[in-house]
């Protein structure tokens, strides 16, 4: 009897082994920590000194980034959409537009919902994840216009002005209004 | 009596149903198509407007109910040249500061057919008859019950074979055999006076140590496997390869930094402002529907987000959320992700393995140095339209006496390099 409780027992402790994979959850050992740990803050790390307790800062108001021609003068109103519809230009002249580049950008960032000829049918819509997205030739819209919604969003659609920077937002424009076209 | 009542009810019920039935088929062949409604709706107006909820649009179930046929219509087609001759379009128009677009596109009989679609009874009847064939697509599997079950087999069949010979001996039928003190005497004598087998023995357990030693010593630092529990239960599978989104659009600083970024939460909230529920039948895991929702409300609880007035809360207090850095090399070791994605054009899944299948992602490639060096002696580095360096590139071919120069003969195996 005592042989077939010693078993049992062996047998439970075998599967509680063998079903905590504790190792997978936590990181392995290192040789030299304090070589292998950076010092100073990390990008994404966390630092106490700032709230709420990031690294990451939000650039001051009125921050123009590296490389950007000009500050963004229209605001997210209905009156500054009019206004950039009619009134803002792309700073890109045709040699400026770099037709792969441009699509590849278009791909990544607008035809998820937008769909690849910009029909409105990407692969959300399809899914029935995102729906009402307009075919880019059914609404009255510029490059002003385009570049606009590509910086605040509207409607449903937010903002990519944090995946894409100026000069990137003007290629893709650029490609919108070249799917408009064809 | 009972029987007579029976009767009245049955004959009762099949008039309602029949009533029914009927009032359904006359309201499709009526008016509109429902079906091609539905296309058209979630073309043109599910972008600001759903049947059951506001959103940026008031909710559009049963509007016919409010509003008559002809008024709709006129809205539709042109609401801003309407507004000046109808005084109730004007009251309508105020119900959002965002300006609904024209639709001249649209036919009088497709404006019936969306009509038709947002009336109470046949919206119902459709999401009814397509939500029962995602309830019955997806099961999910767990197999420790089946574990659990074999154990308890395993050990019913040796205590069977334990109480088997038990009754033997009690029996008395035990064959009679030396006792194993007696067996082990022997084996050790045999042993004691094999001097080769002592020696073959002792290289053995050198050998073998020395292996288990180096092996141990060799993946200190290694983390791969390594699959930490993340803040919200993000799915890579669902997002990146269910619905294709690709990698950059939320890891959109691959392509200009050093790091490939976590996605700020607006990026997230590009599609979360108007996906509030995961899909029916979503299961990661043991997890359904419910736990998953609550997930997603993890993410309205950072950046402060009302999802039933869709809208940001004023002066929320956000809350970053902790994800865990599952890769991570050492800080002695640099690395860039845009010379990786940009300039070499590499697929993520070279170094990430298949993230898109991943519900839970987990560190694929081992990160070691000897890794990272065997892929840049491998790889052939893509000179074609690249007229700037094309004599640099003829001169190093030259020189290794290769026709495609490799990563490493390019300079990417020296030190300074990624050690700095």
């Amino acid at each position: 009897m005592k042989k077939v409780i010693n078993i049992i027992v062996l047998v439970i402790l075998v599967l509680v082994a063998a079903s905590c994979d504790r190792s997978k959850r936590a990181p392995n050992l290192q040789y030299m920590p304090n070589m292998y740990e950076p010092v100073g803050y990390e990008t994404y790390g966390a630092n106490p000194n700032f709230e709420p307790g990031m690294e990451e800062r939000l650039p001051v108001t009125g921050t123009i980034a590296r490389g950007a021609e000009f500050t963004f003068e229209y605001d997210a109103s209905i009156e500054g959409y009019e206004l950039a519809k009619i009134n803002l230009k792309s700073p890109l002249d045709l040699a400026d537009i770099d037709a792969a580049r441009s699509k590849s950008l278009y791909t990544i960032y607008c035809a998820s919902c937008h769909g690849t000829k910009g029909d409105g049918q990407g692969d959300l819509v399809k899914n029935e994840k995102f729906l009402g997205v307009p075919n880019y030739k059914d609404r009255d819209i510029t490059e002003g216009s385009i570049y606009y919604v590509l910086m605040y969003g509207k409607n449903m659609m937010g903002s990519h002005s944090s995946q894409l920077t100026e000069e990137e937002r003007w290629q893709v424009t650029a490609y919108v209004q070249e799917l408009r076209n064809n | 009596m009972k029987s007579a009542k029976q009767k009245s009810l049955i004959s009762k019920l099949a008039f309602t149903s029949i009533a029914f039935l009927f009032l359904i088929t006359l309201n499709i062949s009526a008016q509109g198509d429902a079906v091609n409604g539905k296309k058209l709706f979630n073309m043109n107006c599910a972008g600001c407007h759903k049947l059951d909820k506001d959103l940026v649009g008031p909710a559009l179930g049963g509007m016919s109910d409010r509003r008559e046929n002809a008024w709709l219509k006129s809205w539709i087609k042109d609401n801003v040249a309407f507004q000046k001759v109808d005084s109730d379009a004007k009251e309508a128009a105020e119900y959002s500061p965002a300006a609904m677009p024209a639709f001249p596109q649209l036919s009088d009989q497709e404006i019936d057919d969306i009509i038709e679609y947002t009336k109470p009874v046949v919206a119902e009847e459709m999401v009814a008859g397509s939500s029962t064939v995602v309830v019955a697509a997806a099961e999910p599997q767990d197999n420790t019950l089946l574990y659990i079950l074999g154990a308890i087999v395993f050990v019913l069949i040796l205590m069977i074979f334990n109480l088997y010979s038990t009754v033997n001996e009690l029996k008395g039928n035990a064959p009679k055999r030396k006792t194993i003190e007696e067996q082990l005497k022997s084996i050790w004598r045999a042993f004691a006076g094999n001097k080769f087998l002592h020696f073959l023995l002792v290289i053995f357990f050198l050998l073998s140590s020395a292996y288990l030693g180096f092996s141990y010593l060799l993946q200190i630092g290694v983390d791969q496997g390594y699959q930490p529990i993340q803040p919200i239960e993000f799915s890579h599978k669902i997002h990146s390869g269910d619905n294709k989104i690709d990698c950059q659009y939320c890891h959109s600083a691959a392509k200009h930094s050093k790091s490939s970024g976590i996605p700020p939460a607006n990026v997230c909230m590009n599609c979360h402002m108007n996906i509030a529920e995961v899909a029916d039948g979503t299961v990661i895991g043991n997890h359904g529907k419910e736990v998953l929702n609550k997930e997603i409300q993890k993410l309205y609880d950072a950046v402060g987000w009302d999802k039933d007035k869709l809208a940001y809360i004023e002066g929320y207090e956000k809350k970053p959320i902790e994800w865990v850095r599952i890769h991570n090399l050492p800080d002695f070791a640099y690395f860039n992700h845009s010379q990786h994605v940009t300039v070499a054009g590499l697929k993520c899944q070279k170094c990430h393995g298949p993230v898109e299948e991943m519900d839970e992602v987990y560190q694929y490639s081992p990160l070691t140095m000897d890794w990272c060096i065997s892929c840049h002696r491998e790889t052939e580095v893509d000179m074609t339209e690249n007229g700037y360096y094309k004599k640099i590139h003829e001169q190093l071919a030259n020189k290794y006496g290769v026709k495609e120069v490799t990563a490493a003969q390019m300079g990417g195996m020296e030190c300074g390099k990624c050690h700095y």
